[in-house]
């Protein structure tokens, strides 16, 4: 298309007269560049997340036309029982898996942050149930969870403990169960990310904590730490997302149950929009789900910006 | 368990006969006063090593479990006390599987799946990147946020609005509908464009001076140099493609259409007593993945790391 014209011609700030020729030029090829992802992009995402907005205060059902109805869907949901067991759930899941998930993807990683034989083997290993479909791990974790004569059972029995958990059939167990699964499941992943953040930490910081006689718990809290703040951000903030996110493993894993002692949020805008048909209720537990991730979102920003000062 | 108590035992035999010997060679060593030093930190290494063959195996424990139960009879999967090593290996199990669910179908379906999502995947995600990242023009910025923001709203909140569309497009119970919801994705265009931000613009400028065009710069210089960045993007489209549960479920309701995770998860509602054969489709399953995921762990890793620490 430019091939003839005069070279550097997507140069910004050119002082000559073609500049808003040129101007013009720019924005041509930039949009040639970006719309055939910009077409699906625009018409099944944004649009979407627009309309999932503005459907939220209208009342449509598959069988009825829609109709503004203002904060009547916000009512409805907050004085429904489903909805405060949702997200109950959805807050209790949250507070499972963000901390061990960390704590876990943080202490692979420090075991794994040196040079050994075979250590590569070992990130692999540890990585690879994060790429494993969810149906398979969702399915050989309910079997080892098998209340009779369950692997976890069986080992929990041989430890002393006499009156193993039921797990998944029991309504106390099964959230503690599936947050097992998924804590097993994503580790993998979060220490991917501290790996990348141990590995650009200096060692001149460690060496001046070992000259200045720090033992190695002090050189942890004193220097990885602080160091690793910026990646402890970032994991906490993907972790605290992608768990009020929880939809699919529970899905597969437990179905909500037993009762509905594992329904989760985005459960239930499943099965209130798609499974049901009122697409504007579904529309207001969407906003308010998107509300939540925003909120802690930007708490946690805030909460780092105040100690990076 | 078998695994693990080899691996211990390998370990006490390290733990056990590896010192001394090496030892003594640093004493005979002219560097003695390092001695201790060197010492302690090969104590520490071979700790951590135990910590690790003990952490890996135990984490490794649901896998060898499928495999192993995926070759036994359905009434040896959940016995007291657990076999780890089949009785006798039902290799049946992986002939009879493929005649009791259209399981061939449904590898089909999940290739075609995954392949054309990431074909278009990459090829309209790298250019976009180009765009957002080596031209300039008003706007840009704004358009980009827009990308970054809707990576920010949770899939699940305009799943519904998604699929008034699609119901309304008569596209549901169709490759397509997948199709168009998930090849033209946010997160491709910035995976890309965090990669294309590090090469210098010196490089494109050179081949415009060259008089070569946006297009061929795209083709001919950036392409090549963002390998790495396109075989991260790639892999990670296909596994998750192959991976997605919720959009065929929500999508993909004949049985013809469906993909071996809404294969696998029909199969174990339907027959959940057959432990042995839910668990050979499990690891069908997970092979294609696992061989992807050997050859080209590298960029996956990589594109984690990329994706991650920039945002």
């Amino acid at each position: 298309m430019s091939t003839e014209t005069i070279p550097s011609t997507v140069a910004p700030a050119v002082h000559s007269r073609g500049n808003r020729k040129q101007a013009r030029r720019n924005t041509l090829i930039g949009w040639t560049f970006i719309l055939p992802n910009f077409l699906g992009f625009l018409a099944f995402t944004l649009i979407p997340v627009l309309a999932a907005f503005a459907l939220s205060f209208m009342e449509w059902t598959s069988f009825t036309a829609p109709k503004w109805v203002g904060l009547a869907n916000f009512q409805r949901m907050f004085a429904s029982d489903s909805f405060w067991i949702a997200l109950r759930n959805t807050v209790v899941y949250a507070i499972g898996h963000v901390p061990l998930t960390m704590a876990l993807a943080l202490l692979l990683a420090m075991l794994l942050n040196r040079k050994l034989k075979g250590i590569g083997f070992f990130r692999v290993a540890i990585f690879f149930p994060y790429i494993t479909s969810l149906v398979a791990v969702a399915v050989v974790w309910n079997m080892l969870f098998s209340p009779d004569n369950g692997p976890i059972n069986q080992f929990l029995t041989t430890i002393g403990i006499a009156n193993p958990p039921g797990w998944t059939s029991s309504s106390d167990w099964a959230l503690p169960a599936v947050i097992i699964t998924s804590v097993w499941r994503d580790m993998g992943y979060y220490m991917v990310l501290y790996l990348a953040g141990l590995q650009a930490i200096p060692a001149e910081l460690y060496e001046a904590a070992e000259v200045d006689g720090a033992s190695a718990w002090q050189r942890f809290w004193n220097v990885t730490i602080p160091s690793l703040r910026p990646t402890t951000f970032f994991v906490v903030v993907m972790l605290t997302v992608s768990s009020f996110k929880v939809f699919d493993l529970i899905v597969v894993m437990t179905n909500g149950g037993p009762g509905r002692s594992t329904t989760v949020l985005s459960q239930l805008i499943y099965q209130e929009g798609i499974g049901e048909g009122k697409f504007g209720y579904s529309s207001a537990i969407s906003l308010v789900l998107f509300l939540i991730v925003l909120t802690v979102t930007v708490l946690q920003f805030k909460i780092q910006q105040r100690r990076e000062r | 368990m078998t695994n693990m108590a080899e691996d211990l035992k390998a370990e006490s035999r390290l733990l056990g006969t590896g010192l001394p010997p090496n030892d003594a060679e640093e004493d005979r060593s002219t560097e003695r006063r390092r001695s201790p030093r060197e010492r302690k930190k090969r104590t520490t290494d071979l700790v951590i090593y135990a910590a690790l063959v003990v952490l890996v195996a135990a984490l490794m424990v649901p896998f060898i479990w499928m495999l192993s139960s995926s070759l036994k009879e359905n009434n040896q999967v959940l016995t007291v006390p657990i076999q780890w090593i089949p009785t006798e290996f039902v290799w049946s199990n992986y002939t009879d599987i493929w005649t009791r669910i259209p399981m061939m179908g449904y590898l089909q379906n999940s290739l075609y799946l995954a392949v054309i999502i990431t074909c278009l995947q990459v090829l309209t995600g790298s250019l976009a990147a180009y765009g957002f990242s080596k031209v300039r023009f008003p706007g840009r910025d704004v358009l980009f946020l827009a990308y970054i923001g809707t990576i920010a709203v949770p899939w699940q909140a305009y799943m519904v609005p998604q699929y008034i569309m699609m119901q309304n497009l008569g596209l549901t119970n169709s490759f397509n509908a997948l199709i168009l919801l998930q090849a033209f994705g946010a997160f491709g265009v910035f995976l890309m464009r965090q990669y294309y931000m590090t090469i210098p613009d010196e490089l494109c400028e050179a081949a415009r001076i060259d008089g070569l065009s946006e297009y061929g710069i795209w083709a001919r210089v950036i392409l090549p140099l963002s390998k790495p960045a396109l075989a991260s993007l790639a892999l990670l489209t296909f596994v998750n493609t192959w991976n997605d549960y919720m959009g065929p479920f929500i999508y993909l309701t004949s049985n013809r259409l469906w993909t071996v995770q809404l294969g696998l998860r029909s199969f174990v509602g339907q027959f959940d007593a057959e432990y042995a054969m839910i668990m050979t489709g499990s690891v069908i399953s997970v092979i294609p993945i696992l061989a992807i995921f050997l050859i080209g762990q590298r960029y996956f890793i990589q594109g984690i790391a990329t994706s991650g620490m920039k945002g």
